[in-house]
Protein backbone atom coordinates (compact mmCIF):
# COMPACT_ATOMS: atom_id res chain seq x y z
CA UNK A 1 0.00 0.00 0.00
CA UNK A 2 2.83 2.28 0.82
CA UNK A 3 4.50 1.87 -2.51
CA UNK A 4 1.08 2.94 -3.99
CA UNK A 5 1.53 6.46 -2.42
CA UNK A 6 4.98 6.78 -3.15
CA UNK A 7 4.64 5.97 -6.70
CA UNK A 8 1.11 8.14 -6.56
CA UNK A 9 3.23 11.08 -5.49
CA UNK A 10 6.30 10.73 -7.36
CA UNK A 11 3.88 10.76 -10.50
CA UNK A 12 1.93 13.81 -9.37
CA UNK A 13 5.35 15.54 -8.51
CA UNK A 14 7.00 15.07 -12.08
CA UNK A 15 4.29 15.78 -13.84
CA UNK A 16 3.46 18.78 -11.74
CA UNK A 17 6.84 20.14 -12.53
CA UNK A 18 6.69 19.54 -16.36
CA UNK A 19 3.58 21.44 -16.01
CA UNK A 20 5.06 24.09 -14.18
CA UNK A 21 8.22 24.33 -16.12
CA UNK A 22 6.03 24.39 -19.40
CA UNK A 23 4.27 27.36 -18.24
CA UNK A 24 7.41 29.14 -17.34
CA UNK A 25 8.80 29.26 -20.83
CA UNK A 26 7.48 31.29 -22.78
CA UNK A 27 6.56 30.25 -26.19
CA UNK A 28 8.51 31.72 -29.77
CA UNK A 29 7.18 34.66 -30.47
CA UNK A 30 5.49 34.90 -33.94
CA UNK A 31 7.98 37.17 -35.96
CA UNK A 32 4.98 40.13 -36.63
CA UNK A 33 6.85 43.03 -35.78
CA UNK A 34 9.97 44.09 -37.35
CA UNK A 35 10.34 43.89 -40.67
CA UNK A 36 13.57 42.60 -41.84
CA UNK A 37 14.96 45.48 -45.15
CA UNK A 38 14.83 42.85 -47.62
CA UNK A 39 14.44 43.96 -51.07
CA UNK A 40 10.91 43.51 -52.92
CA UNK A 41 11.21 40.16 -55.82
CA UNK A 42 9.04 41.65 -58.12
CA UNK A 43 6.45 39.43 -57.23
CA UNK A 44 2.83 40.69 -58.85
CA UNK A 45 1.00 37.88 -56.08
CA UNK A 46 -0.58 34.33 -56.43
CA UNK A 47 -3.38 34.16 -59.02
CA UNK A 48 -6.27 32.31 -59.55
CA UNK A 49 -7.74 31.60 -63.26
CA UNK A 50 -6.91 32.35 -66.88
CA UNK A 51 -4.24 34.66 -67.93
CA UNK A 52 -6.68 35.57 -71.12
CA UNK A 53 -9.80 36.40 -68.82
CA UNK A 54 -10.73 39.98 -69.86
CA UNK A 55 -11.08 40.97 -66.30
CA UNK A 56 -7.88 41.25 -63.97
CA UNK A 57 -9.70 41.63 -60.08
CA UNK A 58 -7.00 41.81 -57.56
CA UNK A 59 -7.65 41.67 -53.86
CA UNK A 60 -5.72 43.17 -51.17
CA UNK A 61 -6.82 41.54 -48.29
CA UNK A 62 -5.45 40.10 -44.28
CA UNK A 63 -5.55 37.20 -42.88
CA UNK A 64 -6.31 38.41 -39.67
CA UNK A 65 -9.06 40.36 -41.15
CA UNK A 66 -12.82 39.04 -39.93
CA UNK A 67 -14.57 40.77 -43.22
CA UNK A 68 -11.93 38.99 -45.35
CA UNK A 69 -12.56 36.40 -43.63
CA UNK A 70 -16.18 36.25 -44.55
CA UNK A 71 -15.98 36.81 -48.09
CA UNK A 72 -13.43 34.42 -48.34
CA UNK A 73 -15.58 31.53 -47.40
CA UNK A 74 -18.99 32.65 -48.44
CA UNK A 75 -18.51 34.64 -51.86
CA UNK A 76 -15.49 33.45 -52.85
CA UNK A 77 -16.66 29.99 -53.19
CA UNK A 78 -19.09 31.47 -55.33
CA UNK A 79 -16.80 33.43 -57.59
CA UNK A 80 -14.50 30.90 -58.11
CA UNK A 81 -17.23 29.06 -59.44
CA UNK A 82 -19.36 31.48 -61.33
CA UNK A 83 -16.55 33.45 -62.43
CA UNK A 84 -12.66 32.02 -62.50
CA UNK A 85 -13.59 28.42 -63.64
CA UNK A 86 -15.67 29.86 -66.85
CA UNK A 87 -12.59 31.79 -67.65
CA UNK A 88 -14.19 35.61 -67.22
CA UNK A 89 -11.62 36.19 -64.50
CA UNK A 90 -8.58 36.43 -63.03
CA UNK A 91 -8.27 37.12 -59.18
CA UNK A 92 -4.84 38.15 -57.86
CA UNK A 93 -3.97 37.72 -54.09
CA UNK A 94 -2.22 41.15 -52.49
CA UNK A 95 -0.89 40.98 -48.68
CA UNK A 96 -2.16 44.11 -47.09
CA UNK A 97 -1.40 43.00 -43.29
CA UNK A 98 -3.19 45.89 -40.85
CA UNK A 99 -0.94 46.76 -38.44
CA UNK A 100 -3.73 46.39 -36.05
CA UNK A 101 -3.69 43.31 -36.36
CA UNK A 102 -1.46 41.34 -34.26
CA UNK A 103 -0.34 37.91 -36.22
CA UNK A 104 -1.53 39.26 -39.64
CA UNK A 105 1.82 39.69 -41.32
CA UNK A 106 2.56 36.54 -39.99
CA UNK A 107 -0.47 34.82 -41.36
CA UNK A 108 0.72 36.41 -44.38
CA UNK A 109 4.32 34.76 -44.28
CA UNK A 110 2.89 31.44 -43.44
CA UNK A 111 0.69 32.00 -47.16
CA UNK A 112 4.06 32.84 -48.95
CA UNK A 113 5.85 30.25 -47.45
CA UNK A 114 2.78 27.55 -48.77
CA UNK A 115 3.08 29.15 -51.67
CA UNK A 116 6.68 28.54 -52.01
CA UNK A 117 5.76 24.75 -52.57
CA UNK A 118 3.36 25.25 -54.69
CA UNK A 119 0.03 25.39 -51.68
CA UNK A 120 -0.60 29.03 -51.31
CA UNK A 121 -4.46 28.89 -51.92
CA UNK A 122 -4.61 25.53 -50.09
CA UNK A 123 -3.16 27.72 -46.71
CA UNK A 124 -5.55 31.06 -48.01
CA UNK A 125 -8.75 28.70 -47.32
CA UNK A 126 -6.85 27.17 -44.58
CA UNK A 127 -6.44 30.35 -42.87
CA UNK A 128 -9.65 31.43 -43.77
CA UNK A 129 -11.72 28.72 -42.75
CA UNK A 130 -9.88 28.01 -39.35
CA UNK A 131 -10.49 31.41 -38.51
CA UNK A 132 -10.67 30.77 -35.04
CA UNK A 133 -7.07 31.73 -34.45
CA UNK A 134 -7.37 35.02 -35.16
CA UNK A 135 -10.28 35.42 -31.96
CA UNK A 136 -7.89 33.61 -29.23
CA UNK A 137 -5.15 36.10 -29.02
CA UNK A 138 -2.86 33.44 -28.51
CA UNK A 139 0.60 32.72 -31.15
CA UNK A 140 -0.62 30.93 -33.96
CA UNK A 141 2.62 28.85 -35.27
CA UNK A 142 1.70 26.15 -34.38
CA UNK A 143 -1.39 25.81 -35.79
CA UNK A 144 -0.20 27.57 -39.11
CA UNK A 145 2.39 24.49 -39.26
CA UNK A 146 -0.77 22.14 -38.54
CA UNK A 147 -2.60 23.89 -41.75
CA UNK A 148 0.77 23.33 -43.25
CA UNK A 149 1.09 19.50 -42.48
CA UNK A 150 -2.67 19.11 -43.38
CA UNK A 151 -2.13 20.50 -46.94
CA UNK A 152 1.14 18.50 -47.54
CA UNK A 153 4.07 21.02 -47.33
CA UNK A 154 7.50 19.83 -46.29
CA UNK A 155 6.84 21.04 -43.08
CA UNK A 156 11.12 21.30 -42.29
CA UNK A 157 11.28 23.70 -45.57
CA UNK A 158 8.25 25.80 -44.24
CA UNK A 159 9.81 26.04 -40.86
CA UNK A 160 12.85 27.06 -42.18
CA UNK A 161 11.16 29.90 -44.51
CA UNK A 162 8.88 31.09 -41.67
CA UNK A 163 11.79 31.32 -39.10
CA UNK A 164 13.93 33.05 -42.07
CA UNK A 165 10.72 35.53 -42.86
CA UNK A 166 12.01 34.52 -46.03
CA UNK A 167 9.23 36.67 -47.35
CA UNK A 168 9.08 39.71 -45.42
CA UNK A 169 10.60 42.11 -48.20
CA UNK A 170 7.63 40.83 -50.39
CA UNK A 171 4.76 40.97 -48.13
CA UNK A 172 5.82 44.67 -47.28
CA UNK A 173 6.03 45.47 -51.00
CA UNK A 174 2.57 44.38 -51.77
CA UNK A 175 1.74 47.14 -48.45
CA UNK A 176 3.41 49.84 -49.90
CA UNK A 177 2.05 48.94 -52.77
CA UNK A 178 -1.65 48.95 -52.12
CA UNK A 179 -1.05 52.19 -49.74
CA UNK A 180 0.25 54.01 -53.09
CA UNK A 181 -3.18 52.80 -54.06
CA UNK A 182 -5.20 54.52 -51.41
CA UNK A 183 -5.93 51.07 -49.59
CA UNK A 184 -7.09 52.18 -46.46
CA UNK A 185 -9.04 48.72 -45.01
CA UNK A 186 -9.72 45.44 -46.43
CA UNK A 187 -10.33 43.72 -47.85
CA UNK A 188 -10.53 46.10 -51.18
CA UNK A 189 -10.62 45.02 -54.39
CA UNK A 190 -9.68 46.31 -58.26
CA UNK A 191 -10.94 45.95 -61.21
CA UNK A 192 -9.15 45.86 -64.40
CA UNK A 193 -6.78 48.45 -62.44
CA UNK A 194 -9.67 50.45 -60.84
CA UNK A 195 -11.09 50.34 -57.36
CA UNK A 196 -14.22 48.47 -57.10
CA UNK A 197 -16.73 50.47 -55.39
CA UNK A 198 -19.61 47.77 -54.83
CA UNK A 199 -20.40 45.57 -52.17
CA UNK A 200 -18.21 42.76 -51.24
CA UNK A 201 -20.44 40.38 -52.57
CA UNK A 202 -20.64 37.82 -55.59
CA UNK A 203 -23.40 39.12 -57.17
CA UNK A 204 -21.81 42.69 -57.26
CA UNK A 205 -18.75 41.01 -58.74
CA UNK A 206 -20.65 39.31 -61.35
CA UNK A 207 -22.67 41.98 -62.28
CA UNK A 208 -19.40 44.19 -63.12
CA UNK A 209 -17.96 41.37 -64.81
CA UNK A 210 -20.90 40.57 -66.82
CA UNK A 211 -21.05 44.24 -68.22
CA UNK A 212 -17.14 44.30 -68.77
CA UNK A 213 -17.62 41.35 -70.84
CA UNK A 214 -20.43 42.95 -72.74
CA UNK A 215 -18.02 45.75 -73.35
CA UNK A 216 -15.78 43.85 -74.58
CA UNK A 217 -17.54 41.88 -76.99
CA UNK B 1 -7.33 -3.53 -4.90
CA UNK B 2 -4.60 -3.76 -7.00
CA UNK B 3 -6.99 -2.78 -9.72
CA UNK B 4 -7.96 0.75 -7.88
CA UNK B 5 -4.67 1.28 -7.19
CA UNK B 6 -3.97 0.86 -11.08
CA UNK B 7 -7.27 3.07 -11.89
CA UNK B 8 -6.44 5.94 -9.38
CA UNK B 9 -2.58 5.77 -10.86
CA UNK B 10 -3.96 6.19 -14.48
CA UNK B 11 -6.50 8.77 -13.48
CA UNK B 12 -3.62 11.04 -11.82
CA UNK B 13 -1.99 10.66 -15.28
CA UNK B 14 -4.80 11.22 -17.34
CA UNK B 15 -5.09 14.07 -14.97
CA UNK B 16 -2.23 16.03 -16.00
CA UNK B 17 -2.57 15.33 -19.63
CA UNK B 18 -6.15 17.33 -19.40
CA UNK B 19 -4.42 19.50 -17.23
CA UNK B 20 -1.67 20.47 -19.77
CA UNK B 21 -4.77 20.70 -22.49
CA UNK B 22 -6.62 23.15 -20.57
CA UNK B 23 -3.45 24.77 -19.52
CA UNK B 24 -2.80 25.58 -23.27
CA UNK B 25 -6.83 26.56 -24.05
CA UNK B 26 -7.02 29.49 -21.15
CA UNK B 27 -3.72 30.64 -22.48
CA UNK B 28 -0.85 29.68 -19.86
CA UNK B 29 0.85 27.39 -22.19
CA UNK B 30 1.99 28.97 -25.36
CA UNK B 31 2.17 26.35 -27.90
CA UNK B 32 1.22 22.63 -27.38
CA UNK B 33 3.94 20.14 -27.98
CA UNK B 34 2.62 17.68 -30.24
CA UNK B 35 5.53 16.43 -32.90
CA UNK B 36 3.08 14.72 -35.82
CA UNK B 37 0.28 15.33 -34.55
CA UNK B 38 -2.33 18.42 -35.39
CA UNK B 39 -3.15 18.99 -31.80
CA UNK B 40 -3.50 22.50 -32.30
CA UNK B 41 -6.26 22.26 -34.84
CA UNK B 42 -7.96 20.01 -32.81
CA UNK B 43 -7.59 22.25 -29.77
CA UNK B 44 -8.96 25.54 -31.23
CA UNK B 45 -11.44 23.79 -33.45
CA UNK B 46 -15.15 24.47 -32.01
CA UNK B 47 -15.30 21.24 -30.81
CA UNK B 48 -12.91 21.29 -28.43
CA UNK B 49 -15.74 22.90 -26.35
CA UNK B 50 -18.80 21.80 -25.11
CA UNK B 51 -21.66 24.04 -24.26
CA UNK B 52 -19.23 26.95 -23.58
CA UNK B 53 -16.67 24.73 -21.36
CA UNK B 54 -13.31 23.63 -22.36
CA UNK B 55 -13.55 19.80 -23.38
CA UNK B 56 -10.09 19.60 -21.72
CA UNK B 57 -11.55 21.07 -18.44
CA UNK B 58 -14.15 18.31 -18.45
CA UNK B 59 -11.43 15.97 -18.51
CA UNK B 60 -9.26 17.74 -15.72
CA UNK B 61 -12.83 17.37 -13.64
CA UNK B 62 -13.84 13.74 -14.86
CA UNK B 63 -10.30 12.61 -13.84
CA UNK B 64 -9.80 14.29 -10.60
CA UNK B 65 -13.07 12.35 -9.93
CA UNK B 66 -12.49 9.38 -11.04
CA UNK B 67 -8.64 9.68 -9.00
CA UNK B 68 -10.63 10.56 -5.93
CA UNK B 69 -12.59 7.62 -5.85
CA UNK B 70 -9.38 5.67 -6.75
CA UNK B 71 -7.81 6.19 -4.12
CA UNK B 72 -11.04 6.41 -1.41
CA UNK B 73 -11.68 2.93 -2.96
CA UNK B 74 -8.27 1.86 -1.66
CA UNK B 75 -8.87 2.42 1.80
CA UNK B 76 -9.74 -0.85 3.75
CA UNK B 77 -13.11 0.04 4.93
CA UNK B 78 -14.25 0.82 0.98
CA UNK B 79 -12.28 -2.47 -0.20
CA UNK B 80 -15.18 -4.57 0.02
CA UNK B 81 -17.80 -1.59 -1.30
CA UNK B 82 -19.94 -2.67 -4.00
CA UNK B 83 -20.94 1.29 -4.46
CA UNK B 84 -17.64 2.23 -5.31
CA UNK B 85 -17.58 -0.52 -7.94
CA UNK B 86 -20.63 0.99 -9.21
CA UNK B 87 -19.29 4.62 -9.41
CA UNK B 88 -15.83 3.83 -10.95
CA UNK B 89 -17.70 1.66 -13.26
CA UNK B 90 -20.32 4.21 -14.40
CA UNK B 91 -17.90 7.34 -14.74
CA UNK B 92 -15.47 5.39 -16.26
CA UNK B 93 -17.98 4.42 -19.20
CA UNK B 94 -19.56 7.88 -19.19
CA UNK B 95 -15.56 9.07 -19.81
CA UNK B 96 -14.97 6.15 -22.36
CA UNK B 97 -18.10 7.10 -24.50
CA UNK B 98 -17.38 11.00 -24.49
CA UNK B 99 -13.80 10.02 -25.53
CA UNK B 100 -15.73 7.91 -28.43
CA UNK B 101 -17.58 10.90 -29.26
CA UNK B 102 -14.30 12.66 -29.61
CA UNK B 103 -12.42 10.59 -31.05
CA UNK B 104 -15.15 10.46 -34.04
CA UNK B 105 -14.92 13.87 -34.26
CA UNK B 106 -11.50 14.05 -34.83
CA UNK B 107 -11.50 11.17 -37.46
CA UNK B 108 -14.63 11.37 -38.92
CA UNK B 109 -14.99 15.81 -39.25
CA UNK B 110 -11.52 17.34 -38.53
CA UNK B 111 -9.52 15.09 -40.23
CA UNK B 112 -6.35 15.76 -37.54
CA UNK B 113 -5.51 13.27 -34.83
CA UNK B 114 -3.95 15.06 -31.13
CA UNK B 115 -1.52 13.15 -29.98
CA UNK B 116 -2.41 14.17 -26.71
CA UNK B 117 -6.19 12.86 -26.65
CA UNK B 118 -5.02 9.94 -28.29
CA UNK B 119 -2.81 9.18 -24.82
CA UNK B 120 -6.50 10.59 -22.76
CA UNK B 121 -8.19 8.37 -24.71
CA UNK B 122 -5.76 5.02 -24.18
CA UNK B 123 -5.81 5.96 -20.56
CA UNK B 124 -9.92 6.17 -20.02
CA UNK B 125 -9.96 2.87 -21.82
CA UNK B 126 -7.46 0.67 -19.69
CA UNK B 127 -9.05 2.85 -16.60
CA UNK B 128 -12.82 1.76 -18.20
CA UNK B 129 -11.69 -1.73 -18.99
CA UNK B 130 -10.28 -2.41 -15.02
CA UNK B 131 -13.78 -0.82 -13.79
CA UNK B 132 -16.00 -3.24 -15.49
CA UNK B 133 -13.74 -6.42 -14.64
CA UNK B 134 -14.11 -4.72 -10.96
CA UNK B 135 -17.74 -5.05 -11.36
CA UNK B 136 -18.00 -8.16 -12.69
CA UNK B 137 -15.62 -10.28 -11.02
CA UNK B 138 -16.55 -8.45 -7.38
CA UNK B 139 -16.88 -11.63 -5.04
CA UNK B 140 -21.13 -11.45 -4.84
CA UNK B 141 -21.99 -10.25 -1.16
CA UNK B 142 -22.51 -13.19 1.31
CA UNK B 143 -26.38 -14.80 1.71
CA UNK B 144 -27.81 -13.10 4.32
CA UNK B 145 -27.62 -15.43 7.66
CA UNK B 146 -31.15 -15.34 10.14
Amino acid sequence: MNRFYVLLVAVALIGGGMLWYGSRREAAPAPNAPVPSTTADGFRGYTLGADTAKVDVTEYSDFECPFCASFATVQMPVIRQQLIAPGKVRWRYRDFPLPSHQYSRYAALAAQCAGEQGKFWEMHDQLFTNHQWAQTGKNPSGLFRDFARTIGVDVDKYDACVSSQRYAGRIQASVQEGEALAVRGTPSFFVNGRPFQGRATSDDFKALVDSLTKQHK
Amino acid sequence: MIRRQAIALLALVGLLVATYLWLYKIGVLGELKCGTGSCESVQTSPYAEVFGVPVAFVGVVGYAVLLLIGIVGVQPRFAADRRVRVLLALLATIGFGFTLYLTAIELFVLHAICRWCVGSAVIITAIWTLALAGLIRAPSPAAPTR
